[in-house]
């Protein structure tokens, strides 16, 4: 029988299997990139400011794909409940993606103008304010940490280096922190006047809450 | 003494004893997790214990770590049999082993610290990642280093489930974690989007494919032949069932993206592939089955052979449920539900646990020359584990089951029957269910602990010196 040749020689044998397992990797995922059509482009979806990709970061870091899932099937009782189905043209700028594989809370790929500011802050300290009956753990800890800017420019600078197009203004570090400062005031400013009460901008949950108002928003469906 | 003319059996001597302790550490962590999903309170305000930092450890540990090490193990001890040879390098062997260990430590800290790249079994940043890829080299050239000084002709049948998985773990792993670094601990890939999502789980799936599955075969094919006396049931069959699982198996990614953003065509070639895949993954489960052929009485007197049996068993059970749940209106219902998770525990418990224990317990005997120290505590673990098992999948059904109808019900006016709050409130029993399931299997893994640390207590250590005119019982049916 041939197969005993074959299992005499350990190179041919390497070579036959890395053959194998390469085909379909390519068949699928190759005209991903080749052919325009696969991800149609949405002139509206801009890329994350500053603020927001640092707190998409924080996102990441806590783990929220283990629970939450960004993606909207095209079936009626998801798009009843978080709004419209999910289009490839709405992830162009996301890196990694953030699908998920698991709702024990609810989708947020519709978050942005879901909830205004100060539910979200009130939110992540103790979940079950905003949700009664939430299983979701408290954050406290992110009221407490600065937003550590310090790899900011250097985020930016990667995220252009890819393909984001982000112009030469995002190059002025001074800019970019003001920005930042202007967005994380006007989201702390919108909290404390909701809760009277002192809201620091400067913390890690105002990018957060920044991130998650992002969530869907750039197409704009929701009617006000 | 002439080192070449004995087998090296330190190597998978330390690298079973990490398969335990990572083990257990990996299955604690998990049952921590369960019980995070039925008492929020046990995350205690502490970010190193949150669920979303310690869910990703749990998986991470029990993949690269509990089940890394035991193929690493197998692998070890069955290579220089089926070879004839000692490892190609012992230098190697000692860099394998201890810098695998370290990337577990280091992974571990770098998950609770929250460095991430937040990819699912794909989290290791990228300076992790260049790691794990040396240790794979290291891994490969000793692997064929040692094929290549061989002593028998042909390669047997679990080498080459061996050979496929390293070289298809070095191409996932390498592809999908194409990046450029920000940090040394932070960086962003070089896909975005609907593209990043297809190549993760592309990878995601053919980890378990070529992780999960393959070398856990390539074990099946040489200690269960070696467990049960009996030689491969079918040659044929495991060559039939090999070219086709490796060449299928990679084209079923797409069904973790069924009715999402991915284009439609992609998804259709995902399902159809995977549901291809019962036919080579039943082949293996067969083979393995029917090499009980003449020592089925085995299954009444001895605990690896439980193992192995019941292992297959729940192999072939979820190569069947993954084709189904791949089919898009069946997705449709558990798509994003615990119906997943109890899937993969089928899986994980199932098949991978319950194979590796039976290697473990074959192996270690042999590796202390001495005998298992209780097979009556051998046979509890058996079924301690088989009923943790059942609890755990069966609770994760219901789940699964009822978190689908309950989110896609509406009245008869059309609107929504549930809120999303209500599904989870009904979920708080199962969740309470699946964590005692999770900690009755954990407990068996406690008794193999201290069976495996007693049989080595009463062994001894001495070298077994290599014997080339010695046939394979496994071998002995190719050879007629």
């Amino acid at each position: 029988m041939n197969h005993k040749k074959l299992e005499a020689k350990s190179v041919p044998m390497a070579i036959l299997v890395s053959i194998l397992v390469t085909i379909g990797g390519l068949v699928e995922i190759v005209p991903l990139y080749t052919v325009d059509q696969q991800v149609v482009k949405i002139e509206d979806v801009e890329p994350y400011r500053p603020l927001e990709l640092e707190g998409r970061d924080i996102y990441l870091r806590e783990g929220c794909y283990t629970c939450h899932s960004q993606a909207v099937r095209p079936f009626r009782d998801e798009t009843e409940r978080y709004g419209p189905y999910s289009k490839a043209g709405e992830y162009v700028y996301d890196r990694p993606f953030q699908f998920g594989s698991k709702r024990t809370g609810p989708d947020l790929q519709r978050e942005g103008g879901a909830n205004v500011d100060s539910w979200h802050y009130l939110h992540f300290k103790d979940p079950r304010v905003t949700s009664p009956g939430s299983i979701m753990p408290n954050y406290p800890w992110l009221y407490e940490a600065k937003l550590d800017r310090s790899a900011t420019m250097k985020k930016l600078e990667v995220l252009k280096k890819l393909g984001t197009p982000y112009d030469e203004k995002y190059d002025d570090e001074e800019w970019v922190m003001k920005q930042m400062d202007r967005d994380s005031k006007r989201i702390a400013e919108r909290i404390a006047r909701d809760l009277k009460e002192d809201v620091p901008p400067d913390t890690e949950v105002i990018a957060l809450i920044a991130y998650m108002q992002k969530l869907g928003a750039d197409i704009k469906w929701r009617k006000k | 003494m002439d080192k070449k003319l004995y087998y090296d059996e330190s190597t998978p001597r330390l690298f079973a004893f990490f398969t335990v302790f990572w083990g257990f550490v990996g299955m604690l962590v998990g049952l921590y997790a369960a019980l995070e999903l039925a008492f929020w309170q046990m995350n205690f305000d502490i970010p190193y214990l949150t669920f979303g930092r310690i869910r990703p450890l749990h998986t991470n540990a029990v993949i690269f770590a509990f089940t890394a090490n035991g193929i690493f193990a197998g692998v070890y001890y069955s290579l220089q049999r089926v070879c004839k040879t000692r490892m190609f390098s012992d230098a190697l062997s000692k860099i394998h082993l201890w810098g695998w260990q370290l990337i577990i430590v280091l992974d571990a800290v770098f998950l609770l610290m929250g460095y991430t790249d937040g990819k699912e079994y794909a989290e290791p940043v990228w300076s992790i990642d260049i790691l794990i890829t040396l240790i794979w080299v290291v891994f490969a050239i000793n692997f064929f280093g040692t094929v290549a000084i061989r002593k028998v002709k042909h390669m047997y049948v679990a080498v080459w489930f061996y050979m496929s998985t390293i070289i298809t773990i070095a191409m996932l792993h390498i592809v999908n974690n194409l990046a450029i670094p920000v940090t040394l601990t932070k960086s962003y890939p070089i896909y975005s989007g609907v593209q990043d999502a297809l190549i993760q789980w592309w990878y995601g799936h053919n980890a378990v494919g070529f992780l999960l599955t393959t070398p856990i075969l390539g074990l099946m094919y040489y200690f269960l032949p070696k467990a049960v006396n009996r030689p491969v049931y079918s040659y044929r069959l495991s060559i039939l069932h090999f070219w086709s699982l490796v060449f299928i198996y990679i084209w079923a990614g797409p069904h973790h993206l069924i009715y999402t953003a991915l284009p439609d065509w992609c998804q259709t070639l995902g399902m159809v592939f995977s549901l291809m895949l019962i036919a080579p993954s039943w082949g293996g489960m067969i083979n393995g089955i029917l090499t009980f052929k003449g020592a089925w009485d085995k299954l009444r007197t001895d605990a690896i052979a439980k193992f192995f049996v019941v292992g297959l068993t729940f192999y072939g059970m979820s190569t069947f449920e993954g084709p189904m749940l791949s089919i898009k209106s069946v997705s449709a219902l558990g798509h994003y539900t615990d119906w997943i998770v109890g899937h993969v525990h089928s899986g994980a418990l199932g098949w991978v646990g319950f194979t590796i224990f039976a290697m473990l317990y074959w192996m270690v005997p042999r590796l202390y020359k001495t005998e298992l120290y209780s097979q009556d505590l051998a046979t509890k673990h058996f079924w301690i584990g088989t009923i943790g098992i059942l609890i755990y999948v069966v609770s994760m059904w219901v789940t699964g089951v009822t978190q689908g109808l309950m989110w896609r019900a509406v009245t008869a006016q059309g609107d929504l029957m549930y809120s999303f709050i209500e599904t989870v409130h009904q979920l708080h029993p199962y969740y309470i269910l699946r964590a005692i399931g999770g900690g009755i299997y954990l407990v068996g893994v406690v008794m193999m602990g201290y069976n495996l640390m007693m049989t080595a207590k009463q062994g001894k250590v001495t070298p077994t010196p290599i014997a080339p005119e010695a046939v394979d019982i496994a071998e002995e049916k190719e050879a007629k």
